[in-house]
C-alpha cells in the first residue's frame, strides 16, 4: 500500500492496485459520521463503439445502453441491492455520465458490510428478458421527464450544436426508441468488456482505518476470477474542430427563455498534467469573464438579461471540452450576442495581472470549500485519475498558471468557428 | 455527538458549533417572522438587496471583488418556510487560512461583513439605492416565473396552493408576482427596519474557531434593540376534514405529474413525531419505500414516486411522474400504499431496515455545515426541543402500534395531476 501525503491540505492519501488490474484509493477523513464509497468503470454515454471483449470488430450498441446497464446492475435474482444496502443503513445511488459509470453508497454504520455489498453487486451481472422489458418503462419515463425539462434540454441542445457526430451531443438516457433495441446479450457484452476491474477504480473516504479496509478489499477481489482482459478499443470519431451548427432553437411552453452560449474546444491535450492545466486556465478564463465580480456581469444584469440562474462552466473529458455561458433570460437573441461579443473582444493584452491572481484566489478558497465534501472528493478523484491527473494537483497547478495559459485557451476557443447556440423560447413565438 | 453552544447576546442567539473536520467556516444569520400575505414579498426581496452592497462595497461588482481577495468567500441568501413561519437566511462561507499560504484572518473578516451586509446596507438618500431595488425586483419576478417551466416544482406549489387555499401555508416564500410592482426603495427600507426590530434572530458560527474571539465580536458588532418574545398563532387548518379536493390541470407536457397531499396531524411538537418519521419512511421517503417498491420497480409506472413531510405544518406530499394515460392506475396503486400502511401490513424487517436508513440519514446531515444548521434550527421553529441525541433514541424506540397509530391519523385532503392537452384522464374525474 502506497502513502500519499499532501501537507498543504492536510490530507493523507492510500493506493494500491489490486492484482487484477483494480485501482483502490483510500482517504481517511477524522470527525465524519458517514464514509462514502464509490466503484466506477471507466465507461460512459459516449462508449457506443468498441471492440467486445474477445472479438476483433468494432460493433455499434444502441444509446443509452451505458446508463441502462447502470439501472439494470441493481436488480439481482433474489431481489433488488437498494434493498440490502438500505437494511445495512446505507443509502445508494449511481450515475452515468459521458464517460463514466459510478455505483455509490455511504453510510455511518456497517461500512465493511455496504462495501461489500458493493463490490459484490457491481461484479456480479444478473440481467434477464424480463427485468430489461420492464426497465424500460422506468427509463421511459425518465426520459419523459427530461423531455419536459426546459433547462436539461437548452442544456443538450447547446452541446448538440457543437458537435458533428461525437456521441457527445446524444443524450446519456438515449431515447425511447434507442433503449426498445437493448436485450439482455448486449447488457452482458457491454458488462463483459467495461466492467473488468483494470478498468475500474474504487475510492473510499470516510472515518476508515485503512489498513483494514485495503485488506477487505484484498480478500474480496482475490476470491473473484475475471478472463485477462487488454485495454478496450474505442471507435475514434473524426470530429471537426469547429461547431455544426451556428444555433439551434427549441420552442417549449415556457414562461422565461433560456439561452446558452456553447464553446467548443478544437482540441484538448492528452496528457493527464496538461490536461488538467488547461481545464483550470479555461476555468479561470470564464471566471475573469463572467464571474460576478466581472464588469460583464454586472453590465448583463443590470439590463436584465441575466439573472440567479446565470452559469458558465467547461466540461473536459478523454478526447472533447466545451464551455456553456448562459441561463434564463428576457431576451435570448440578445443574451447570445453579448456574450459573443464579449468572447470575441477579449484580449489577453488587457487583462490585468492582479485581477488574474484573484481569480486564482478565489477558485484556491472553492477547492477546499469542495473539499469538505467526501462525494466531490470520491467522484472527482476517479475522474481525473481516469485522464491521468490527480485531484490534489489542482492547488500547486491554480499557483503556477499564467496569463500565457490564459490566453492561449482565448486564442484555440474564442473564434466564431467555435461558438454555436442554443435557445429555448415560449411556443408561438 | 454536535456540541452546540448556545450564547445570547442581546436579541440574537448566537449557536456555536466548535469542530476541526472542515476546511472552511461557516456563518449562517437567520432572521423568522409569521408567514403572511402583506409582508411575503417584501421578505422575498430584502435578502437580495441587502447582498448587492454595503456601506463600504456600495455595489454587487465591488462586494463580490472582495469576496474573491477574501479567498473565494460564498455569499448566499434565501427563503424558506417552516410551518407557518418565513425565514430569511444568508450565509457566508470562508476558507480557513491554516490551509492557505497567507495568513489573513478570514473568519474575522466575514463577521465583520455579515454586520456590514445587516447593519450598514448601501443606501442614498436615507433608503435603499433605487437602481439596486429596481434591479432585483426583476430578478424576483424572474425567479417566481421560473417555477412555471420546472414542472416538478411547479406541480409541488400548485398541489400546497389548492390544499393550503385560505391558509398562510399556501403563499410561496419567494413572494407574490402581482405585490412586485408596488415596493418601493422606501417602503423596503422601512420593512427593513421593522424586521431587524421584531423578527427572531439566530447566527450560527461553525468550524474551527475561537469562541470567545467570535462572541467578542459578536458583541462589538450586532447591537440590536431588545424585543418582546414572540407569540405563537395555532396552525391554521382552513378546511373540514374529509372533503377531498381533485384538482387536474392541462399543459403541453409529455410527462404528468401526479402530487398528492395529506394532513397528517401530527407534527414536530408532538410525541408521535418520530413514528411519523418511521411512518413516511416507510412508505414512500427511501428507494426502499413502498411507493418506490409498487409505483416503480413492480409497475413501471414512473422513474420518481415518493413522499416527504413538512413537519411543522403537519403534511404529507406524495409526488409522482407518469404517463398521462396511467393516472387511475398509478392513483390506484398508492391508495392501496396508504391502506396497507394504515392495516399494519409492512415487516418488523421493513420497520428494521427503515430505522437503519432513517438514523444513517441524520448522521449524513450533521456531516455538512449546511445540514447541521437545518436540523438544529427546527429547535427554534419549535417549541419544542428536540436535542440530537433524543433524535436517535426517539427513532429507535418507534414501535409497529406507534406507526399505525399515526398512518391512522393521516388523512387525503387534495389529489392534484398535471397533465397533456389530449384527453387521456376523462375517466379520472369520476375516481372520487
Amino acid at each position: 500500500m502506497e502513502k500519499r501525503v499532501y501537507e498543504t491540505l492536510q490530507e493523507t492519501l492510500f493506493y494500491e492496485k489490486m492484482d487484477n488490474g483494480l485501482d483502490v484509493y483510500i482517504l481517511p477523513k477524522k470527525g465524519f459520521h458517514k464514509t462514502y464509497a464509490t466503484f466506477t468503470t471507466n465507461y460512459g454515454s459516449v462508449d457506443n463503439q468498441f471492440v467486445p471483449l474477445g472479438k476483433t470488430e468494432m460493433k455499434r450498441v444502441p444509446d443509452g445502453i451505458a446508463h441502462f446497464l447502470e439501472h439494470k446492475l441493481f436488480e439481482k435474482e433474489d431481489g433488488d441491492v437498494f434493498q440490502q444496502f438500505s437494511k445495512q443503513g446505507a443509502s445508494a445511488n449511481a450515475f452515468t455520465t459521458f464517460t463514466r459509470t459510478a455505483y455509490l453508497f455511504s453510510s455511518t454504520d456497517n461500512v465493511e458490510k455496504n462495501l461489500e455489498t458493493l463490490m459484490d453487486f457491481v461484479q456480479t451481472p444478473y440481467f434477464s428478458d424480463k427485468t430489461v422489458e420492464k426497465e424500460k418503462g422506468i427509463i421511459g419515463q425518465e426520459i419523459r421527464m427530461y423531455d419536459d425539462n426546459p433547462d436539461w434540454r437548452v442544456y443538450f441542445g447547446a452541446i448538440e450544436s457543437m458537435y458533428h457526430h461525437h456521441p457527445v451531443k446524444i443524450d446519456i438516457a438515449g431515447t425511447i426508441e434507442s433503449i426498445a433495441e437493448i436485450t439482455k446479450e448486449l447488457l452482458y457484452e457491454c458488462y463483459e468488456t467495461f466492467y473488468h476491474p483494470s478498468n475500474m477504480l474504487l475510492f473510499v473516504v470516510g472515518p476508515v482505518d485503512e489498513q483494514q479496509i485495503m485488506q477487505q478489499i484484498r480478500d474480496n477481489q482475490a476470491k473473484k476470477s475475471f478472463p485477462q482482459a487488454p485495454e478496450v478499443k474505442r471507435f475514434t470519431y473524426e470530429e471537426p474542430s469547429g461547431v455544426a451548427e451556428k444555433k439551434i432553437v427549441i420552442p417549449m411552453h415556457v414562461q422565461t427563455n433560456k439561452c446558452f452560449v456553447g464553446i467548443k474546444a478544437p482540441s484538448v491535450p492528452n496528457i493527464g498534467e496538461q490536461k488538467l492545466r488547461h481545464e483550470l486556465a479555461f476555468h479561470v478564463l470564464l471566471d475573469y469573464l463572467f464571474g460576478k465580480s466581472s464588469p460583464h456581469y454586472e453590465r448583463l444584469y443590470r439590463e436584465g438579461l441575466i439573472d440567479d440562474t446565470f452559469m458558465y462552466d467547461y466540461t473536459e473529458e478523454r478526447e472533447f471540452g466545451f464551455a456553456l455561458v448562459g441561463g434564463d433570460t428576457r431576451d435570448a437573441e440578445r443574451l447570445a450576442a453579448e456574450v459573443q461579443k464579449v468572447l470575441q473582444s477579449f484580449s489577453a493584452d488587457a487583462v490585468q495581472k492582479d485581477e488574474i491572481e484573484r481569480v486564482k484566489k478565489k477558485k484556491m478558497g472553492a477547492f477546499l470549500r469542495a473539499l469538505n465534501s467526501p462525494e466531490y472528493i470520491a467522484n472527482q478523484f476517479t475522474r481525473y485519475a481516469f485522464y491521468g491527473a490527480s485531484l490534489f494537483d489542482i492547488l500547486p497547478a491554480l499557483s503556477s498558471l499564467t496569463l500565457d495559459d490564459i490566453a492561449a485557451v482565448a486564442d484555440s476557443c474564442f473564434r466564431d468557428s467555435q461558438i454555436a447556440v442554443c435557445e429555448v423560447v415560449p411556443k408561438g413565438q | 455527538m454536535v456540541d452546540e453552544k448556545i450564547t445570547t447576546v442581546g436579541p440574537v442567539r448566537v449557536h456555536m458549533i466548535s469542530t476541526n473536520k472542515y476546511k472552511t467556516n461557516t456563518l449562517v444569520w437567520k432572521m423568522k417572522a409569521p408567514l403572511a400575505k402583506e409582508t411575503v414579498t417584501l421578505r422575498a426581496l430584502l435578502p437580495y438587496v441587502l447582498q448587492s452592497g454595503t456601506a463600504d462595497y456600495p455595489s454587487v461588482k465591488a462586494l463580490r471583488t472582495y469576496l474573491d481577495e477574501l479567498y473565494g468567500a460564498t455569499l448566499n441568501v434565501d427563503l424558506t418556510k417552516k410551518g407557518e413561519d418565513h425565514i430569511m437566511t444568508i450565509r457566508i462561507d470562508v476558507a480557513n487560512e491554516r490551509f492557505l499560504p497567507e495568513q489573513t484572518p478570514l473568519l474575522e473578516k466575514a463577521l465583520q461583513l455579515l454586520a456590514d451586509l445587516l447593519f450598514r446596507p448601501a443606501l442614498e438618500g436615507g433608503r435603499f439605492v433605487e437602481d439596486i431595488v429596481a434591479r432585483e425586483k426583476q430578478a424576483l419576478s424572474q425567479r417566481i416565473q421560473a417555477v412555471y417551466d420546472d414542472k416538478m416544482r411547479y406541480a409541488n406549489m400548485r398541489l400546497v396552493q389548492e390544499m393550503c387555499k385560505g391558509e398562510p401555508y399556501a403563499l410561496s416564500p419567494n413572494g407574490e408576482l402581482e405585490d412586485i410592482d408596488a415596493i418601493t426603495a422606501e417602503r423596503l427600507y422601512r420593512y427593513y427596519e421593522q424586521s431587524l426590530a421584531e423578527d427572531e434572530l439566530d447566527l450560527y458560527v461553525i468550524g474551527d474557531v475561537d469562541e470567545e474571539a467570535v462572541l467578542a465580536a459578536v458583541k462589538r458588532r450586532f447591537s440590536l434593540p431588545d424585543r418582546p418574545q414572540p407569540s405563537r398563532a395555532p396552525l391554521a387548518s382552513a378546511k373540514a376534514r374529509g372533503e377531498i379536493n381533485e384538482v387536474i390541470e392541462r399543459q403541453d407536457v409529455k410527462q404528468g405529474k401526479l402530487n398528492i397531499g395529506y394532513r397528517t396531524n401530527v407534527t414536530y411538537e408532538d410525541d408521535d413525531y418520530y413514528a411519523l418519521q418511521l411512518f413516511n419512511g416507510i412508505f414512500g421517503g427511501f428507494s426502499h419505500s413502498k411507493l418506490f417498491i409498487n409505483v416503480r420497480e413492480k409497475a413501471s409506472l414512473a422513474y420518481y414516486a415518493a413522499s416527504r413531510l413538512e413537519s411543522h405544518k403537519g403534511l404529507l406530499l406524495v409526488m409522482s411522474g407518469i404517463e398521462p394515460a396511467n393516472y387511475e392506475k398509478a392513483r390506484r396503486i398508492i391508495d392501496e400504499q396508504m391502506q396497507a400502511m394504515k392495516n399494519g401490513d409492512f415487516t418488523d424487517e421493513e420497520m428494521e431496515q427503515t430505522k437503519a436508513v432513517i438514523r444513517n440519514q441524520l448522521l449524513e446531515t450533521l456531516d455538512t455545515p449546511r445540514g447541521l444548521v437545518e436540523v438544529l434550527y427546527h429547535n427554534v421553529v419549535s417549541t419544542r426541543k428536540r436535542p440530537l441525541n433524543e433524535w436517535l433514541a426517539g427513532t429507535d424506540g418507534v414501535t409497529r402500534e406507534d406507526v399505525v397509530r399515526v398512518a391512522e391519523k393521516v388523512a387525503l385532503d387534495t389529489v392534484y395531476f398535471l397533465t397533456g392537452m389530449e384527453g387521456a384522464t376523462e375517466n379520472g374525474k369520476a375516481g372520487v
